[in-house]
């Protein structure tokens, strides 16, 4: 077990976690900058477990790698906030708390008598974080939320993919990620404005405002002002051209994801400030190696414009880049987009990933102990460097009630015994 | 007694397209002053990216700018070519608590604000130092951007069809994921400075960051040497589950059906209960098995209907589902317009534009403060001469000088 007491610059704080699988990231987040964050799961082990991928392929509670990414750096007690003693344990734990993070369904804490004005009541202090998918209040609030319902409502969808094919969503979660990530900003805001205040305060995380807003200013902006729908177009991006009115704007469909011999790679010819040099090396090496079309071969990038150029010249200069892109490996057009300094990425695969030079000269992976299983792990570490009070992983996601002893006897004073008799009830 | 969380911070906002003012966005909402810094001859680079209102291309027309400028800031243009402009930094770095910045490596060092020199100037400053690969490392000085960080952080090789090479997400879609981590980092930083009264440097790099949201991915290649697989919008443990076309032109309908009383609700909903119990569906491994048959089957159902009817009916049913919006849905749907997702703001070239968002999340005690984009230059005056305190005169030499170009 790797345990660092290195402050951080949460350190002085306790979160409690009641999240599932939508929620995990938020406490996660605030946990790597140090926050003292209990993870507390149904006796038995919170449900999620049971989401894959698993160590060594076992399907076993304790060898998710969903639950072990999202849950490092915090610890781990059991409790069944739906019995009564459950209830009365953690509005102890809410004293000395400084966040609650929940992920239910809209009403269910207060269904439970631990809404926000209780807890309030409890610790005036207490800031009460909330991710759902569509929010706490509102006419979709009580709305089923899967992923594809989210990805595909809040208008993601309807640009992601193939124009001849369906709206298309990422093969793994994204939608709650918005959620849970946002949870963590709202979360500090509140913090900082308890510290003016004296109050806490309750945030209010959906989903759906973080994906609605991801479709961007085209989406937004092209209906609301000139009744343009944007649609999708697949591995490509439709660049607007104005004109001397919104009725006369136009779309220059220009690709960003080429195929290259063994994958994938993305590339734009951007002219905009600092974008030049990298335009004019790609376009320099398609021709050193005589795959460039005439058009390609008498480009002024210097005096190019995307506003008046047009579909046909584009085309002739993407499909010399494809014609060039499809003789050469990632690797190959990778190493030579450094040397030139060209803005050419592969779609990186988690092998590449973990191979990526500049990740590994900055330190990024961490080693995780698992001593449980006798294994060391790599996990992907800080998300920001920092001077001072760095944000690490101070300890791996936490067995089933790992720290139950800990916490119910050793801080909250509870007698083994009376641990016995709440295991038996199934409080703990 | 100020009762807003930012009031009387001091911000300067030296970034500039899309993850560096998005990430100062969080302060300027809730109360911050935000002096956002350009230059005459190098503006902020959405300030020229198309659309632009009326088509018509011009600095404070674009409809990216307005989009990322939603926090209430002030704009002012300083020439650090010159040398004076330098000078000027430095008294704004003194102003400042904190300083944000999103260039690659080299520009801020350039200039000699990085941040040895600026912490010299300001001991307790917090500065957050923003690019796609981070302040260190052989990649330090590459340019980055969101149309090319979803490639590099898995997130394009995750979407699209398993037939197919990877559709990739839309938009520089990173842009709108980096932020939040950034937002985290300066808010905790704040909270430490308040109990400390130590600064401290923030250095993101952006590929790091994103990287957290498909960890168990990772994972899953160290400990069992898996890649992924784009799987189109197939769930591994239930079906239906997909979008599914309906009445109309290009109109869409997402289902998902994740457990067994959803699978014989959705089938009494599709008005043909029989299927429920029919052996090649009535169990998750068969639905499994013929999920292309399946597919077909719901498909035949969907497009009789309007994606509306079809969310309706499913959602009554307890079947999560949801029309795929187009902006104009996006426009008028009721939830975000409950939460008062889209705001309009006058805007002195634009007249009002009607797609300005707040925060990803709403407090129950503290409100956020939009502000329209501001023009380029807009406020020199007002933070030259009031903030700065700067004499008339001085200032007027200065701008013949050319220090405001």
């Amino acid at each position: 077990m790797i345990t660092d007491n290195t402050e951080g610059l949460l350190s002085p704080y306790r979160i409690l976690d009641l999240t599932n699988e939508r929620g995990f990231l938020c406490g996660k987040l605030l946990g790597d900058l140090g926050a003292d964050v209990i993870k507390i799961e149904k006796p038995g082990g919170e449900p999620a477990r049971s989401i894959g991928p698993f160590y060594h392929g076992i399907p076993d509670p304790e060898k998710s790698l969903y639950w072990w990414a999202f849950n490092v750096n915090k610890r781990g007690i059991t409790l069944d906030i739906e019995t009564t003693d459950g209830r009365e344990i953690l509005k102890r734990l809410v004293k000395s708390a400084d966040f609650v993070i929940e992920s239910f369904d809209p009403g269910h804490m207060e269904r439970l008598g631990l809404g926000f004005p209780e807890l309030s009541q409890i610790n005036p202090g207490i800031i009460m974080t909330s991710i759902t998918g569509f929010g706490q209040t509102g006419p979709y609030k009580d709305y089923k939320a899967s992923e594809v319902t989210l990805w595909s409502l809040s208008g993601e969808g309807y640009v992601t993919g193939d124009p001849d094919r369906a709206p298309l969503m990422p093969s793994f979660p994204i939608a709650y990620s918005f959620a849970a990530t946002s949870a963590a900003v709202g979360a500090l805001v509140a913090l900082c404005h308890r510290s003016v205040t004296g109050e806490g305060q309750h945030v209010d995380a959906p989903a759906y405002l973080g994906l609605a807003w991801a479709s961007g200013a085209e989406v937004q902006g092209l209906w609301s002002v000139d009744k343009t729908i944007v649609k999708r177009s697949g591995g490509a991006w439709l660049r607007p051209q104005t004109g001397t009115s919104s009725a006369d704007v136009k779309y220059i469909s220009l690709p960003l994801i080429y195929q290259c011999k063994d994958g994938n790679v993305r590339f734009m010819p951007f002219v905009e400030v600092g974008m030049l040099p990298s335009t004019m090396g790609l376009t320099n090496w398609v021709i050193e190696e005589g795959m460039a079309s005439e058009t390609l071969k008498k480009v002024e990038w210097r005096t190019w414009n995307w506003q008046t150029v047009s579909q046909e010249t584009v085309d002739e200069i993407t499909q010399s880049f494809s014609r060039f892109f499809i003789k050469h490996t990632k690797a190959e057009l990778w190493e030579g987009a450094q040397k030139r300094g060209i803005q050419l990425y592969p779609l990186l695969t988690p092998s590449d990933m973990l191979e990526f030079e500049q990740l590994n000269i900055r330190n990024y992976w961490e080693e995780v102990e698992h001593p449980e299983l006798n294994a060391t792990i790599t996990y992907p570490g800080a998300f920001v460097k920092m001077t001072e009070a760095p944000c690490r992983i101070r300890r791996r996601a936490p067995l089933i009630g790992e720290h139950n002893e800990e916490i119910y006897v050793k801080e909250l004073g509870f007698s083994i015994k009376e641990l016995l008799v709440l295991k038996q009830a199934k409080v703990i | 007694m100020k009762n807003r969380p930012f009031e009387g911070l001091n911000v300067l906002d030296f970034t500039w397209a899309g993850v560096g003012p998005l990430t100062v966005n969080y302060l300027g909402f809730y109360g911050a002053t935000v002096i956002k810094l350009e230059s005459q001859k190098r503006p902020d680079v959405m300030r020229t990216l198309a659309p632009f209102k009326d088509g018509i291309p011009n600095v404070e027309r674009s409809y990216h700018f307005a989009y990322v400028q939603m926090g209430k800031r002030y704009s002012i243009t300083l020439n650090l070519n010159h040398p004076k402009g330098i000078e000027l930094a430095k008294r704004l770095i003194s102003w400042a608590d904190v300083v944000v910045e999103s260039f690659a490596t080299g520009a801020m060092e350039k200039v000699g604000l990085d941040y040895d020199h600026v912490k010299k100037i300001k001991p307790d400053i917090i500065m957050l130092r923003t690019c796609m690969h981070g302040h260190t490392g052989p990649l330090a000085k590459q340019h980055g951007h969101g149309f090319v960080l979803t490639g590099l952080s898995g997130l394009d090789g995750l979407t699209g069809w398993p037939d197919r090479p990877p559709a990739g997400l839309y938009g520089p879609f990173t842009d709108h994921v980096a932020p939040l981590f950034n937002a985290i980092s300066l808010l905790a930083a704040l909270d430490y400075r308040r109990r400390t009264g130590k600064g401290l440097y923030i250095d993101q790099s952006q590929h790091e960051t994103v990287l957290h949201w498909v960890a168990p991915l990772i994972l899953n290649w160290v400990v069992n040497h898996q890649e992924f697989h784009a799987n189109g919008n197939r769930h591994a443990y239930a079906a239906p589950h997909g979008v599914y076309r309906c009445q109309g032109d290009d109109r869409w309908c997402a289902i998902a059906v994740l457990t067994d009383p959803e699978w014989t609700a959705f089938c009494n909903v599709i008005e043909n209960p029989a299927l429920a119990k029919d052996p090649k569906f009535a169990i998750l491994l068969n639905r499994k098995r013929n999920e292309d048959e399946l597919d077909k089957i719901v498909e035949e159902w969907t497009i009789k209907h309007t994606p509306e009817e079809v969310m309706g009916l499913m959602q009554s049913a307890g079947i999560a589902a949801g029309v795929a919006a187009n902006g104009k849905d996006q426009a008028e749907d009721p939830q975000l317009k409950h939460y008062h997702f889209f705001n309009e703001l006058e805007h002195p070239e634009t007249g009002n534009l009607s797609f300005y968002h707040g925060p990803l999340f709403r407090l129950s005690k503290l409100p956020f403060e939009l502000g329209r984009p501001p023009l380029l230059g807009e406020n020199n005056d007002y933070v030259y001469t009031k903030l700065l305190g700067i004499p008339d005169e001085e200032f007027v030499q200065l701008m013949e000088e050319g220090v405001f170009d």
